[in-house]
């Protein structure tokens, strides 16, 4: 027992401050809690009412699609895709390039999200940076984040996000043993080859956990979407994480809206159980 | 061992003394404190101006008192909710706060507001308060919660250059839609690069969208969207359908903005900051309160103003009796329910409200005046060019349901208005969607078709 004694703290800690939240959040949402009326501080206990509305709820089939495109598209494919490349590409390029190319990647993640989120609506906005570029250049101005709020999300994403996958990605290049590449170069394998066979199946492991902190967190994205569409237009960039916000803050179902933020939970925890298998199977 | 347990105590023991420390005075102990909590932005610091003098003069009044304002920096949705969230909790609930009236009723319900009937009964200026006024105060039990600042009206504002560019005899007062539609057609001819009539659509621009815009519309109709006798929700009605297709119209024939633009929630700053001193546009439908954005020292102050804007009454459909329509809104000061000091907070917010501090937030921020002194100041009279027209849209206002089931089906309105706009559904179709949406929220029960 006494072994235990050190990691009481922290275990403490989990508890209070994770599985409480976890655990309240599933219990006010089978209630009817809200931030006004008559059940703000008297909520009743409703069951799956919550759940069952949310099933017929047709803006929920949308965000529902709209959080795997931006999860898989920016997180999955965008992030991790080209933080790998750029990492790849890095090794080979000359110091000052790899320097460079770096410091402009980090300093996106560097940014405090909220600024990195007008940054990238100052970019997209009608009279933003893009539409100035693409005047010049004789392009009539479009509307990005009206006609294509999910590209210029997902976009804005990966321009934020990047950096994360690149130094992972770095780092796990590093412990790939160089006798391995050169061996392999001897037998005659190419650039390619050399990178399905050799590399990638080396840093396995650095890529199961590099996709399950970025999907994660691209799960959780809510403060880039808020401020760049808030939703719209006509709920086209609603995330889970946004509709959440939206029934509980402003509609002041909060029973209701976190009803929705357990869904974003669950899938989470799905998400995380397969990587973490994934990352359990490769190590003999 | 020893040692080490009287290590930890003593550890203990400090980290209690300084926790002590962090808790606030005793209130008996003679200093005590009231929290006021209420909204300030860039542009909207009427309201701190007037709580600070209010606060001067309340604790060189009331020794051992301190004042203490919170301001809130946050548009109106947002200041909405975290005020409700500062409310659920007794300890972090502001005992003075400014509260919004279409919010009174449910956040009564929700128990945050004191009833104030008996200190009322007791302050000799609550006769001078507006009958009208006083209702938006009430709640569903017919006490009184809330004592209103100010209240508003809505009317078309416009540009007389433009207008006159256009040839459209001054000054302007539309009969009926299909006035507004022919001169904004007329504008648009004359000056293409001119937005000829806007008016607000989509939940970008909330409850802006509503209130300055589609219940103009289906109030002039002869339609409502609640029905007070039978209190149930309308659905089906000629009326709405009626009013998408203006929106429609507007918006589909260029006369208003770009969706795009509409979509945006600052577009209210384009339109007050650029386009009217622009003649960029021809007209909208704003609050009463317009001329606080202009007037010296407000956020795109103007000197042009009282010559260049006009202002007419928005139509009924077909210039049906009562021949105008508005609507009305405005906040009011209300005490905390759990409030510790209720008599302290009640006389701090009379100070608040007294002629002098009421005069001067009214004239600043460019209200309706809701006290008889301060409607028969001529300062007040004088404020602007506008306040007798707007004034007088009194006798036509309407209020908003206010029930806690309001903000959903505000939302659903506006989504019926964007759906319209960005061509996505037509206004049968949309005015359809709206119909279930009602339903889905109150249930089929609670909804009437009229």
């Amino acid at each position: 027992m006494v072994r235990y004694l050190p990691v009481l703290p922290a275990a403490v800690l989990l508890l209070v401050f994770l599985a409480g939240p976890v655990l309240w959040a599933f219990h006010a949402s089978m209630t009817n809690v809200g931030l006004t009326g008559r059940h703000a501080r008297n909520p009743e206990w409703v069951g799956l009412e919550n759940y069952q509305r949310l099933v017929q709820d047709p803006v929920f089939p949308l965000s529902l699609g709209l959080t795997v495109l931006f999860v898989a598209g920016s997180a999955v494919l965008g992030q991790n895709v080209l933080g790998l490349a750029l990492a790849v590409l890095m090794r080979r390029a000359r110091p000052a390039v790899s320097a460079t190319v770096g410091t402009a990647v980090v300093a996106a993640w560097v940014l405090p999200e909220i600024v990195a989120a007008f940054a990238a609506y100052a970019f997209f906005s009608r009279d933003g940076t893009l539409n100035q570029l693409l005047g010049r250049l004789g392009q009539p101005e479009t509307d990005w984040l009206y006609t294509v709020p999910m590209a210029a999300v997902v976009l804005a994403n990966v321009w934020r996000g990047t950096a994360f996958s690149m130094l992972v990605y770095r780092a796990a290049l590093n412990g790939v043993p160089a006798e391995l590449t050169e061996a392999a170069q001897m037998d005659g394998a190419g650039a390619w080859q050399r990178l399905a066979y050799i590399t990638l199946p080396v840093i396995r492991g650095s890529i199961a956990t590099n996709l399950m902190l970025v999907t994660l967190q691209t799960l959780a994205v809510f403060t880039l979407i808020w401020v760049m569409t808030a939703g719209g237009p006509a709920n086209g960039s609603t995330t889970l994480p946004v509709l959440a916000y939206q029934e509980a803050f402003k509609f002041g179902d909060i029973g209701y809206g976190t009803a929705v933020a357990t869904v974003l939970i669950v899938i989470g925890g799905v998400f995380g159980a397969a990587y973490l298998r994934l990352l359990r199977e490769q190590r003999p | 061992m020893l040692r080490r347990a009287s290590r930890t105590l003593s550890l203990l023991a400090a980290a209690t003394l300084v926790l002590a420390a962090c808790t606030p005075a005793d209130p008996a102990g003679g200093n005590k404190t009231i929290k006021v909590a209420y909204q300030k932005t860039d542009s909207f610091t009427a309201l701190d101006s007037m709580l600070q003098d209010a606060k001067k003069e309340f604790e060189a009044a009331n020794k051992g008192v301190t004042v203490e304002l919170q301001p809130i920096q946050a548009n109106d949705d947002d200041y909405g909710t975290k005020l409700a969230l500062a409310l659920r909790s007794p300890s972090t609930a502001p005992d003075v706060f400014y509260e919004d009236t279409f919010k009174v009723r449910s956040d009564v319900d929700a128990g945050y507001l004191l009833n104030l009937d008996s200190r009322l009964a007791g302050w000799g200026d609550w006769g001078k308060f507006d009958a009208g006024a006083k209702e938006a105060g009430k709640a569903d039990d017919g006490g009184t919660y809330a004592v209103p600042l100010g209240t508003d009206t809505r009317a078309i504002w416009y540009n007389k250059k433009v207008l006159a560019a256009a040839g459209i005899s001054l000054p302007w007062r539309p009969a009926s839609w299909q006035d507004i539609l022919d001169t904004a057609r007329k504008v648009k001819a004359a000056e293409p690069d001119v937005i000829p009539f806007n008016m607000y659509a989509g939940k970008g621009t909330g409850e802006g969208t509503v209130m300055q815009g589609f219940y103009e519309l289906l109030y002039g109709t002869g339609a409502a969207l609640y029905d007070q006798d039978s209190k149930k929700w309308v659905v089906g009605s000629t009326g709405f359908k009626d009013s998408l297709t203006f929106l429609d119209t507007l918006y589909k024939e260029h006369l208003a903005v770009a969706p795009a633009d509409a979509l945006d929630p600052n577009i209210w700053k384009k339109v007050f900051g650029e386009w009217f001193p622009k003649a960029k546009l021809g007209a909208t439908v704003e609050g009463s309160y317009a001329p606080s954005f202009w007037q010296a020292g407000g956020s795109y102050a103007w000197p042009g103003y009282p010559q260049d804007m006009g202002v007419a009454p928005f139509p009924t459909e077909s210039g049906g009796a009562p021949g105008a329509v508005s609507m009305s809104g405005g906040w009011t000061l209300a005490v905390g329910a759990d409030t510790k000091q209720p008599d302290l907070a009640f006389n701090f917010l009379t100070t608040a409200l007294n002629a002098r501090n009421s005069l001067k937030f009214t004239v600043a921020s460019s209200q309706i005046a809701v006290r008889s002194d301060v409607a028969a100041d001529a300062g007040y009279q004088s404020a602007n060019p506008f306040v007798k027209d707007v004034s007088g849209l009194v006798s036509v206002t309407r209020f908003r349901p206010a029930t806690s089931d309001y903000p959903r089906i505000s939302a659903a309105v506006q989504e019926a208005t964007e759906a319209v706009i960005t061509g996505k559904r037509t206004p049968e179709q949309a005015a359809a969607d709206y119909d279930a949406a009602v339903a889905g929220i109150v249930g089929a029960d609670k909804t009437i078709r009229k």
